[in-house]
């Protein structure tokens, strides 16, 4: 899940400076078990506009604000959205920038939310950070456990100096992650993993933007 | 000019010392210090923005530490630099003369003041003395073969208190096996303990210059035993300091005293002596008065 927090309304009001009429976007995926981007939230954000002398011309809770067919068909079954001033968006960046996409070169989008991580849901509004989509998963050698995204310095070859009885000295809330890592992987006895040195991560296979586009299978009905 | 790996390859008890480079690109405090360590040690490590706080490169001050005749050992962490920087500056420390180079992995810029910067970390300190090895055979990281390679003389750390001390075993030996030939030790307290490390770590080819770091005072220590991974200043030494008269003084006699031990069995030490450099000369000069130096074990 993509987790999101809420900008601070004044700097949302400060985007909307000068325009009156606002058009709200909400994402019932992602943003909604944030608690950031749901019916609820859409409806607090339109009594803070009000509040503010804006005109909420409308508001549409896209079931996936990323999908750029849902939210084409919101725009054309809507004609409110494109004679507003603005939209803005209750999403993740990626719900933003598709809502953007159709508005193209006439109506302003902004968004109201910032992005923050993928996230594992441990349960319902508890959110840890696992992976950090490098585009080369080594999971496989590290008992399932992320040391470039859990370890601050994201190492790979074992822990830095900084392990303090076992936790992180950066965040000393946190384990060090390597310490699990070794801990998982002697308990399963595969110490040996661990012992290989790991070569330097291939950032070539992050070069941002990445697109994956899948060949369209004929078989399927 | 004395040398590192001379000394540490003729078997010698060998000292280095650490000098911190200045704030700045007034270098006149820096070279006093050099000066005065001049002849008293082996070689000098310059640290690299230690603890993520900006300083003068150790590049330049490993320079200017070799144009007063002393060994440097010239300090990199994989905090500040990708994998391109840190081969040409080593090439570039290679090609002004310097010869030692100590691989670590660096503090967290969290630690320092510039903490909204952001930290590298393209290589972890196994892969930058790997790194370092292929250099010295004369390739790049990508294995392609470069016009000219270097003959360093590689360095590493490690930490015999760490807690646990497996995961940073197998780290050590991967250092070992990426090609670090000489290691440098947290500061040490516990000596029965670092014993035991020296023991197993025998069965390697490779020197061990064991930390010393002055205590300067009781405070000093306490702030150690709660900032600091893996050092633990026992409480016996703490009262020590505390009831003595003058707390430096009493540090620079535990740091005397444990450099004396060091000397009994190990390759060396290295002393870290954090912004009072010229106590370093004390502690080795007093050192010698406890009794006179026994042989070295290696
Ligand atoms: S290695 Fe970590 S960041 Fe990369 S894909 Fe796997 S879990 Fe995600
Ligand atoms: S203590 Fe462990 S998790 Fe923290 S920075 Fe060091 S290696 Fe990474």
């Amino acid at each position: 899940m993509i987790i999101t927090k809420k900008k601070e309304p004044s700097l949302i009001l400060e985007y909307l400076d000068g325009r009156k009429k606002v058009y709200l976007f909400g994402c019932n995926s992602c943003a909604e078990q944030c608690q950031t981007g749901g019916k609820r939230e859409l409806d607090e954000m339109t009594v803070i506009l009000r509040e503010n002398g804006k005109e909420i011309t409308g508001t549409s809770l896209i079931d996936e604000t990323c999908y750029k067919m849902l939210v084409k068909k919101e725009f054309k079954a809507n004609e409110a959205i494109m004679s507003s001033d603005a939209i803005l968006v209750l999403a993740c960046g990626a719900g933003v920038k598709t809502v953007a996409e159709i508005a193209e070169n006439s109506t302003p989008v902004f968004p109201a939310l910032d992005s923050l991580f993928l996230a594992s849901v441990e349960r319902y509004g508890r959110f840890f950070e696992g992976c950090s989509l490098c585009g080369e998963c080594i999971l496989g050698s590290t008992a399932g456990i992320c040391p470039h995204t859990l370890c601050p310095k994201g190492l790979l070859n074992g822990p830095c100096g900084g392990v303090i009885n076992g936790r992180c000295e950066v965040n000393i809330e946190n384990n060090c992650v390597w310490v699990d890592i070794f801990r998982r992987l002697k308990a399963q006895d595969r110490l040996n993993v661990l012992k290989k040195i790991h070569p330097p991560k291939d950032y070539s296979n992050g070069v941002k933007p990445r697109k994956v586009i899948l060949e369209r299978k004929k078989t399927r009905a | 000019m004395n040398s590192l790996k001379q000394s540490l390859i003729s078997k010698r008890f060998t000292i280095t010392a650490e000098i911190c480079p200045p704030k700045g690109t007034d270098t006149s405090g820096f070279l006093d210090k050099a000066r005065l360590l001049k002849g008293q040690i082996d070689a000098a490590n310059v640290t690299d923005n230690q603890r993520a706080v900006m300083r003068l490169s150790s590049l330049a001050c490993s320079l200017l530490l070799l144009r007063e005749g002393i060994d440097p050992v010239f300090q990199m962490t994989c905090r500040d630099r990708n994998r391109l920087a840190i081969q040409s500056d080593i090439m570039g420390a290679w090609v002004l003369g310097i010869r030692n180079i100590l691989a670590l992995t660096g503090d967290h810029v969290s630690f320092g003041d510039h903490r909204n910067a952001k930290a590298v970390f393209d290589l972890d300190s196994v892969q930058l003395v790997q790194t370092i090895s292929k250099l010295n055979e004369g390739n790049n990281i990508n294995d392609k073969p470069l016009k000219g390679g270097t003959d360093l003389f590689i360095g590493a750390v490690v930490a015999p208190g760490a807690e646990p001390w497996e995961p940073e075993m197998i780290k050590f030996e991967k250092k070992i096996e990426a090609g670090a030939r000489f290691f440098q030790t947290q500061a040490i307290y516990d000596m029965e303990r670092f014993q035991k490390f020296f023991e197993y770590a025998r069965q390697f080819d490779i020197k061990i210059l064991g930390g010393i770091l002055l205590l300067k005072s009781a405070k000093m220590a306490n702030f150690l035993n709660t900032n600091v991974p893996g050092v633990d200043v026992p409480k016996r030494l703490i009262e020590e300091l505390e009831s003595s008269k003058d707390q430096l003084e009493k540090g620079i006699e535990i740091a005397a005293r444990q450099l004396k031990e060091l000397n009994s069995f190990c390759h060396g030490a290295h002393i870290m002596a954090i912004g009072q450099e010229e106590s370093v000369v004390r502690i080795i000069e007093k050192a010698k008065s406890v009794s006179s130096a026994k042989t070295p074990g290696n």
